[in-house]
């Protein structure tokens, strides 16, 4: 293996020396610290329904389809409702979220629930999130013990359970309910593993820059909105 | 992979007739070019964030050595490891540890420019491994054995027709008599056929948009998804990045999303923006076991303190290449490398060298389009002129065109004699070319009117049109 040690010293020398900086800046050190915000555009600085509003339209701009539920209770008969208008096999892997865990399935004993990571075989995924971006209708999805990332990008079928009062404006506003969140999985305030943020479903435009859904990822991404 | 920039004048030539290729070029670029336009429309602040985008990368650039520390501080912290290299050979030998290192045979890849710079596919065949490239443009070249002709449209020249070509010659396995006539068949089969080749990785390689110096993490942006499966299905993920990719914080990496997808696809937001921060941490069901950051510097320090170093706040959009006249005529392959367009014609010289790359910088109509979309308003056009400068200063011009340049440089100098001249010639040239207003031939510029005719002068320079101007309204005020 290459010699790294000496790759490093030399490339940061060479930085050093040609920014003239012998021990590095205090505003730099700074800026890591205080994470200061830049400019955020006005589009979301709204009042939290009116974001609401501008998540749901800009998801479904994306191709993403949004299902406003009034409580965990109609989560299972909203899930096989949605494949069975799909013609999609009654299954459901689902994560092993405790966020997830006031879902009552017995109520749709036709549903076949199971829990853990994905496999091969799942046609359709449930996941948690931990946040909705208004600005952009993203989803933030972070890894867990409880929350396999693979969920998210195996199966043909996404469908996402996010609770209103989980939509926030902006990428900042949702790092900043991170922060205060705290250790969440890494420990010493560090991020997740695996931080998604997920605007629509999969695509592509590779092929004579037709955009065509379902790459890799994903075909379909449905947002079960859920009231708190 | 092995430079044609100094064949660029006929790899130029050869794509003007190329008509399959041409076809493609006609329609395409446009494309994003008017995505991009609706995207940026769309957004008041815009414009204001391109402003914030140019001095963050500016601060980073000058307090680059305290974020690469902090990145590395926190991915060892995370479990993680960061590999140092000065050159491309390191970065192939530091890939090749790792992947030597846990038995690997099959390598999975997201896309990736640096990938390309450094060859490693190409390397890791040649040393008995497996790479497959999962994004479907670069999979579709890599069966091809092509490079890619756009940094974030690899298979941009080529056609759905090609594409059915290529996946019957290669997919053998599959029935032969079965309809590939979409888009849509084609990306369902290279899923299908992709699906396995991720099950079996031993090591993912993706890039990264983005590295945060805060959290040290690396984010990449993808649409289809194959960077996050590249990634969580091995269990070693290894990054491959340049130094020049770091930015501080969360927020930092905020602002530069806002301004990556809308500038290169004109989207709102990538698919698939995502965070990767060290290995799978304990009791985690999926993700990699380990995670390698490959940072690599191949000549970019060299660029700081230097005229070039604006180029480096560069976030590899494609947006100079969709917006420029010279990459709409040739594609990208006529650049002979891995970047093309304004920006391979700023970063191939610095990464190959004048001498390989200096036609690149002369092929140009300094129209300008290229900064006035680039989001990090790096000056391309004025960065291509101090690229001709270090050409003539290296004495690498034909004779003939440093004797022009210096008799020319000569005369303008010497203002009086230089408008004298200059009116006896357009006068000539005005009284010669009366009767059809143009010339189809004339001695000294057949490399003009070997395609079009010149116009013949009127009669008048354009100095002592301007003076007259001038006097006409000096009389007009008094």
């Amino acid at each position: 293996m290459a010699d790294t040690s000496s790759a490093r010293a030399q490339i940061l020398g060479g930085i050093r020396k040609a920014l003239n900086s012998a021990e590095g800046s205090e505003e730099a050190r700074q800026r890591l610290a205080t994470h200061p915000r830049n400019l955020i555009p006005a589009r979301a600085q709204l009042p939290h329904d009116r974001q609401v509003e501008l998540f749901a339209a800009m998801a479904t701009e994306v191709s993403a389809t949004v299902e406003l539920l009034g409580g965990m209770a109609e989560v299972p008969g909203a899930v096989a409702d949605y494949l069975a208008g799909l013609n999609l096999p009654a299954e459901v892997r689902v994560a092993p979220d405790a966020a997830l865990d006031p879902i009552p399935w017995d109520q749709r004993p036709t549903l076949t629930v199971t829990k853990g990571r994905a496999r091969d075989s799942d046609g359709a995924s449930l996941t948690g999130a931990f946040a909705g971006v208004a600005e952009t209708g993203s989803l933030m999805l972070l890894s867990g013990a409880e929350r396999p990332t693979t969920l998210n990008f195996l199966p043909d079928t996404h469908i996402v359970v996010l609770r209103r009062g989980q939509i926030v404006g902006t990428m900042e506003d949702a790092w900043d309910r991170l922060r205060a969140a705290g250790a969440n999985g890494g420990g010493n305030g560090a991020l997740p593993r695996t931080v998604n943020f997920i605007t629509g479903p999969s695509r592509t435009g590779d092929i004579e820059m037709r955009i065509e859904l379902g790459a890799h990822g994903p075909r379909r991404l449905h947002i079960l909105l859920v009231e708190d | 992979m092995q430079p044609t920039t100094h064949a660029f004048p006929e790899n130029a030539r050869k794509a003007l007739s190329d008509e399959r290729l041409q076809k493609v070029l006609a329609i395409a670029p446009a494309g994003f070019v008017n995505r991009r336009k609706q995207a940026a429309d769309r957004l008041p602040e815009f414009e204001d964030l391109r402003d914030q985008g140019r001095d963050l990368k500016n601060h980073v650039l000058a307090n680059l050595d305290t974020y690469l520390e902090a990145f590395e501080a926190k991915v060892t912290e995370q479990g993680g490891h960061v590999h140092w290299c000065r050159t491309d050979q390191e970065a192939r030998d530091a890939i090749l540890g790792i992947c030597r290192k846990v038995g690997a045979k099959t390598v999975t890849k997201g896309k990736s420019m640096i990938s390309e710079e450094i060859g490693i596919n190409d390397y890791l065949e040649s040393n008995g491994l497996t790479p497959i490239e999962t994004d479907l443009g670069e999979y579709i070249i890599q069966l091809r054995r092509e490079p890619p002709s756009h940094i974030i449209a690899p298979a941009f020249h080529l056609s759905k027709k090609d594409v059915e070509g290529t996946f019957r010659q290669a997919h053998t396995d599959l029935p032969p008599d079965r309809v590939l006539d979409e888009p849509k068949v084609l990306i369902a089969e290279a899923r299908q056929v992709l699906r396995r080749k991720f099950q079996q990785a031993d090591v993912g390689i993706t890039g990264a948009n983005i590295m945060v110096a805060e959290t040290g993490s690396t984010v990449i942006v993808t649409n289809e998804g194959n960077g996050d499966l590249t990634q969580i299905l091995p269990r070693v993920h290894v990054v491959i990045a340049t130094i020049d990719k770091v930015v501080p914080t969360l927020e930092d990496a905020a602002l530069v999303l806002r301004l990556l997808a809308r500038s290169a696809t004109g989207q709102e937001a990538s698919a698939y923006t995502t965070f990767s921060t060290g290995p799978r941490r304990p009791g985690d069901l999926d993700g990699p076991e380990e995670f390698h950051v490959v940072l690599l510097d191949n000549g970019r320090s060299a660029l700081l303190g230097t005229e070039f170093q604006d180029v480096l706040r560069c976030i590899r959009c494609g947006a100079c290449m969709n917006h420029c006249p010279v990459y709409g005529s040739v594609g990208g392959h006529a650049y002979g490398w891995v970047y093309p367009g304004p920006i391979g014609s700023v970063m191939q010289p610095a990464l190959l060298g004048v001498k390989e790359a200096g036609h690149l910088p002369n092929a140009s109509t300094f129209c300008g389009r290229c900064e006035a979309v680039c989001p990090m308003r790096i000056p391309l056009p004025k960065m291509m002129r101090h690229w001709r400068e270090k050409e003539f200063e290296q004495n690498l011009q034909p004779a003939a065109m440093r004797r022009g340049l210096a008799l020319w440089g000569w005369f303008a100098r010497r203002p009086a004699l230089y408008h004298a001249a200059t009116r006896v010639a357009v006068r000539a040239l005005g009284m010669l070319g009366r009767g059809k207003g143009r010339f189809a031939s004339l001695p000294l510029a057949q490399g003009w009117t070997r395609h079009r005719d010149m116009p013949a002068p009127e009669g008048r320079t354009f100095q002592q049109m301007w003076a007259e101007k001038k006097a006409a309204e000096k009389k007009g005020k008094r």
